[in-house]
């Protein structure tokens, strides 16, 4: 009798332990600026219009939702709700929404653009929706290039101009750098569609790299040899290991710093009133003048235990006054259809540059080649990504020539496709 | 019962009269019955209660529940069997996460496919290890087909060979300089060892810091005139300063154990060479090396050991370095395992193996070593 309680009692205690509570909702959140705070204040307004789910905000670094997050839910485990870049990647871990949530055509209406985004090829499932459709794009610092003489090139300059232009600033006011480019394939991919390059084959499967990227990649390694793009970026990690050369601009050693509108809410908090700097959109190629869109998206996880409560907190997330709040807090573009379309946008940011330079952003929307809006939605994004990042990287390090550089790419590329083939 | 260290001396029979009155179980004091003597304890034969005998009552309570049943078991199983029974629990531990995942990851390293699981994956047999050893040209990695796993063997093999041979020159000489008589040596040893307590990310941080464009270095060359330097993006100056840290943190370390060895070795011998008026340098071959040998290979082993496992430094200093010049096998593993989006936990499997199996060779080495050892000493 004592036995059989205890043992009643320990099976009930190892219950109540281990098993998530109903009512427990976790989201593995990363920020690149402020969003983490405005979330934060989102999910109080949230339980206490919600008295019965409570939400858990788990603020990660980057790296641990590209790195981590993947294997996690490789295993089945995992948070409900993530906010992933790598969506189209990992598709097939996230939950249909559709029978879930309140009003499907109100999903379908306002995020359903860059629904393929974010579900396997040919399903029809609501993942989650947008936090921002980001667009990639450039960021001059007009003091030095006032302080040089030099001044910024127009909005169909190239990146030759900008190369010439950024040299000239360096030269002048003695900066470390001209120019600079994030250590990621997804950024570097802008330049190399606007010089006509096509990653997707006939087949839908990735292609060779095609002349239009090879132009542009021989250009690269070109300048990062004699000086012009910074190579510490590119170089100081190995893989495909993001590193964003934000901080070199925000202290000043850079003239010219390709990176993306995520940044605007980060840039005008750290550099504040120390220099002037804009946002130029992005330099044009033979082929286009296009940056690529992307963004992070607030998905649900199909390994959650509480589906129900995920549902009812994506609603509530996904309303348009919530996101309209929210991109005007974060100094986000939102990736909401109503949102977008009634405009108006009040950014909450004394900085005057901030709200230009987003502007400036919501402008460069217009220049999207075609090919870069269906990026995004090939699930072979990520992969031709990290095979010319890692490879670039070690040319730039003087490890690889470039042609060799290619032939890995192609061959990096194509094993990934056959692993994944079986 | 043997008197505990902290045993109250008993004097006069009022505290016996008092203790005599408390009730006492029979089997308190390992089973004997104590008779309380007014003599003040003299009795040898019996035992008198004391502090530790209180506190010790319950635990002997439980022992004398055990001994019944364990008795039974060694009647049983004898006195094997009652090793192994005691051994069974770390036995049990260390077969579930140790025996276990080596054996899962062995035949994880012989599938293939992108599901995690191993019941999802295909069986290849060999195939990862033939992907992994297809060259054209074992000494030049990029004319082999996993050029990045080559470049980490090639990087590995210099790293150890390099960081162990300064490692142990360094530790022997400071070793060497500390067995003497220096004022305020043990502030000095103190000194040596302490980087050995920072936390691997720690070291790499604070060098990371030191090295990179903006840091101390470059502001000390600055200062005296010279030109400050990208150390950390000239591939060859980023290899030398993974050794540099690594010696850094870990020399004290081996200094210590080769300290220890020193000064095992006998004060005579010195002296009978001192009367003999021997050379310094003849001491040291011919007394100080020879006696210091068994010490110095035990630290050898060791720091192979533990350097063709680098990785947590060198992955804060330089992420892998400009391109992949310090990209170690431990980084290789675990960003084709799980890191990189190209990701291939099968071939990730294979290498591990394949890096264990050097392990498994030096561990054998230093085991050998070992038995030599414990020979020896029988003779």
């Amino acid at each position: 009798m004592k036995t059989r309680s205890l043992v009643a009692g320990l099976a009930l205690a190892l219950l109540t332990s281990t098993a998530a509570h109903a009512g427990d909702v976790r989201i593995m959140w990363y920020s690149d600026g402020v969003e983490g705070e405005v979330m934060k204040d989102l999910v109080g307004r949230f339980m206490k219009e919600n008295p019965g789910i409570s939400v858990i905000l788990d603020n990660v670094a980057y790296s641990v939702i590209k790195e981590q997050l993947p294997v996690q839910l490789e295993a089945g485990n995992g948070p409900d709700i993530a906010r992933v870049t790598a969506i189209k990647e990992l598709s097939k871990h996230w939950l249909d929404l559709r029978p879930l949530v309140k009003d499907a055509k109100y999903w379908d209406d306002n995020f359903g653009s860059q629904a393929d985004w974010m579900r396997p090829d040919g399903s029809n499932q609501i993942s989650g929706f947008m936090t921002q459709i980001t667009l990639t794009g450039g960021y001059a610092n007009k003091t030095l290039f006032d302080q040089a003489g030099v001044p910024i090139p127009g909005p169909k300059a190239t990146w030759e101009d900008w190369a010439a232009a950024s040299k000239k600033v360096q030269e002048s006011q003695q900066v470390p750098f001209a120019m600079a480019i994030d250590r990621s394939g997804h950024r570097i991919t802008a330049p190399l569609l606007s010089y006509g390059a096509n990653y997707v084959g006939s087949d839908g499967k990735p292609a060779p790299l095609d002349k239009g990227a090879k132009d542009y990649l021989t250009k690269f390694v070109g300048w990062a040899d004699d000086g012009t793009v910074s190579k510490d970026v590119w170089v100081s990690a190995a893989g495909s290991t993001y590193r964003a050369a934000a901080d070199d601009f925000i202290n000043g050693q850079l003239a010219f710093y390709y990176s993306g509108s995520w940044q605007v809410a980060n840039l005008a908090t750290k550099i504040g009133n120390n220099f002037d700097w804009v946002a130029v959109g992005s330099p044009c190629g033979p082929a286009a003048c296009t940056g690529m869109p992307g963004g992070a998206a607030l998905v649900a996880v199909k390994y959650t235990k509480n589906q129900e409560d995920v549902a009812t907190v994506m609603d509530w997330f996904a309303q348009e006054k919530i996101v309209k709040e929210f991109s005007e807090r974060t100094l986000f573009l939102p990736g909401h259809k109503a949102v977008v379309d009634k405009g108006g946008l009040d950014f909450k940011s004394d900085n005057e540059q901030a709200k230009a330079a987003l502007n400036v952003f919501v402008e460069s929307t217009k220049t999207t080649s075609e090919a870069a809006l269906k990026l995004p939605g090939w699930r072979w994004s990520d992969t031709v990504y990290a095979a010319i990042v890692t490879r670039i990287g070690q040319t730039l390090a003087g490890e690889l020539k470039i042609d060799d550089a290619f032939t890995r790419i192609d061959a990096d590329i194509a094993q990934k496709v056959k692993d994944a083939g079986k | 019962m043997p008197l505990a260290p902290f045993d109250l001396p008993l004097k006069g029979g009022d505290r016996l009269g008092a203790l005599s009155r408390l009730h006492m179980p029979s089997h308190f004091g390992g089973g004997e019955t104590t008779k309380f003597d007014g003599n003040g304890g003299e009795d040898t034969t019996m035992t008198t209660p004391s502090l530790s005998a209180i506190l010790m009552a319950p635990i002997n309570a439980i022992m004398r529940i055990i001994d019944a049943p364990l008795r039974r078991l060694q009647k049983a199983t004898g006195i094997g069997g009652m090793a192994a029974f005691f051994l069974a629990p770390n036995m049990l531990i260390f077969g579930i996460f140790v025996l276990l995942p080596l054996v899962i990851n062995f035949v994880y390293s012989m599938t293939g496919g992108t599901a995690f699981f191993l019941s999802e994956r295909d069986f290849i047999g060999g195939a990862q290890y033939s992907r992994l050893f297809e060259c054209q040209n074992y000494l030049d990695p990029m004319s082999c087909q996993e050029d990045a796993f080559w470049t980490a063997v090639g990087n590995t093999f210099w790293f150890v060979v390099l960081q162990v041979s300064l490692m142990i020159l360094t530790a022997l000489i400071t070793a060497l300089i500390l067995n003497r008589e220096l004022a305020a040596r043990s502030f000095w040893r103190a000194v040596f060892f302490f980087p050995v307590l920072l936390s691997p990310v720690v070291v790499g941080l604070i060098w990371k810091w030191i090295l990179q464009r903006q840091g101390l270095l470059n502001f000390g060359l600055y200062q005296f005139g010279m030109d400050p330097y990208t150390w950390l993006t000239d591939r060859s100056w980023t290899f030398a300063a993974t050794i540099g840290v690594s010696l850094w943190a870990h020399m004290g370390f081996y200094a210590l154990i080769i300290l220890a060895g020193l000064q095992a070795i006998p004060k005579d011998l010195y002296e009978a060479a001192e009367m003999d008026g021997t050379k310094p340098a003849r001491v040291f071959w011919r007394i100080t090396l020879p006696l210091l040998a068994p010490n110095l290979l035990v630290v050898v082993v060791l720091a192979l050991i533990k350097s063709v496992q680098v990785f947590d430094e060198i992955y804060v200093l330089t992420g892998g370095g400009p391109g992949t010049s310090t990209l170690f096998l431990t980084q290789y593993i675990y960003e084709t395992g799980f890191a990189s989006a190209l990701r291939n936990p099968g071939l990730a499997a294979a290498a591990s193996i394949l890096m264990g199996g050097v392990l498994v060779v030096l561990t054998l080495i230093q085991l050998g070593i070992g038995k030599r050892g414990e020979n020896k000493g029988k003779r």
